[in-house]
């Protein structure tokens, strides 16, 4: 699968993912991303000494489940540019996060590059977990692909 | 109006907030290149099935080659939690933990993260950083507790000079609020 540039439109609506937050999913995500902090794997520092209500997604894994959201509608073609996200609220084992993100504009820049700008929403319930935003190249045709851009034709 | 606590940490680190503001720690090359292992535990972690990280013949054409998910970034420049070879106890994002102690603010969260990324991480790889303390905030109180929010860049290189990435925290630390 392969977005094409032409095919986004300013307003467009992303899927939906829903996720089951598990202490599983939490500690696997402290694992992969090598953050041994102890929020992040121990209820007991968790919850007495940070004291937040449980262990929580750390920082990195949230960076990585916004790509994952990303590129699962842009496909392997598609190329992080730049993603900026604020934490308003720790996300906790038995919680389902919603990701939900929409097109905030499109631009081409000087060196061709297709842009497009994403707004996302991380909520639990009808709380906003996590603000995100992310700049994306993806290809403008079929024979365009933004890995092939460095120097000064990667501008992001 | 200020409470009592906001007063006395304002007080306490008012000279230290132009002393570390600016300051720069080169904490050099991480303690583990980039590899296939760290690359499938990352993607297991988050569900993700984009084939750039599972299949080698859509790596090969659209990529050249395995890469690394650009969000692993930080992965990179994380120390083992036990390392024979160590030089020095480094702490990951070690300045964060200097202004730390330096601010005697034990506690800390991170608020806000932005990254720009620029060449891809590949396997065989080794990143290189710089930290860079650019704001250091005014006191304040939140449900947490009191403190200062401070701002850390952080540019990422790879053993070519190339930079891969500029990563910028914001982080709010502090001291509990009583209960």
């Amino acid at each position: 699968m392969k977005l094409l540039f032409e095919k986004v439109q300013v307003g467009d609506a992303l899927p939906t993912l829903e996720v089951d937050v598990t202490a599983r999913i939490v500690v696997m995500g402290a694992s992969s991303s090598r953050d041994w902090q102890p929020q992040h794997h121990d209820y007991a520092w968790a919850t007495g000494r940070a004291g937040t209500k449980d262990i929580f997604l750390n920082t990195p894994n949230q960076a990585g489940w916004i790509e994952r959201y990303l590129t699962d509608w842009t496909g392997p073609h598609g190329r992080l540019g730049r993603m900026k996200f604020r934490m308003r609220r720790p996300v906790y084992p038995g919680e389902k996060l919603a990701f939900n993100g929409t097109v905030r504009s499109t631009e081409v820049d000087e060196s061709g590059t297709g842009w497009v700008d994403v707004d996302i929403e991380l909520t639990v319930g009808d709380e906003t977990a996590t603000e995100a935003s992310a700049r994306l190249a993806i290809p403008r045709d079929e024979k365009d692909n933004p890995w092939r851009r460095s120097g000064d034709d990667w501008r992001p | 109006m200020s409470s009592q606590i906001e007063e006395e940490i304002a007080e306490r680190t008012a000279s230290l907030v132009p002393e570390w503001t600016g300051k720069v720690l080169d904490a050099g090359p991480g303690d583990i290149e980039c590899e296939r292992g760290y690359i499938t535990h990352w993607v297991e972690s988050t569900e993700n099935a984009n084939p750039l990280y599972w299949d080698q013949n859509v790596a090969t054409e659209v990529t050249q080659g395995w890469i690394a998910p650009p969000s692993m970034l930080s992965v990179w420049m994380r120390p083992l939690m036990f390392n024979p070879n160590a030089r020095e106890t480094v702490r990951p994002l070690e300045m964060h933990f200097r202004l730390k102690d330096a601010f005697e603010l034990p506690e800390g969260i991170v608020t806000g993260n932005e990254i720009v990324f620029h060449e891809p991480v590949r396997p065989g790889d080794l990143i290189s950083t710089k930290q860079t303390v650019t704001e250091i905030g005014n006191v304040r109180t939140n449900r947490l507790g009191t403190g200062r929010p401070w701002t850390i860049d952080v540019t990422y290189t790879n053993q070519r000079g190339q930079v891969v990435a500029v990563e910028s925290y914001r982080m709010f630390c502090y001291v509990r609020s009583a209960s």
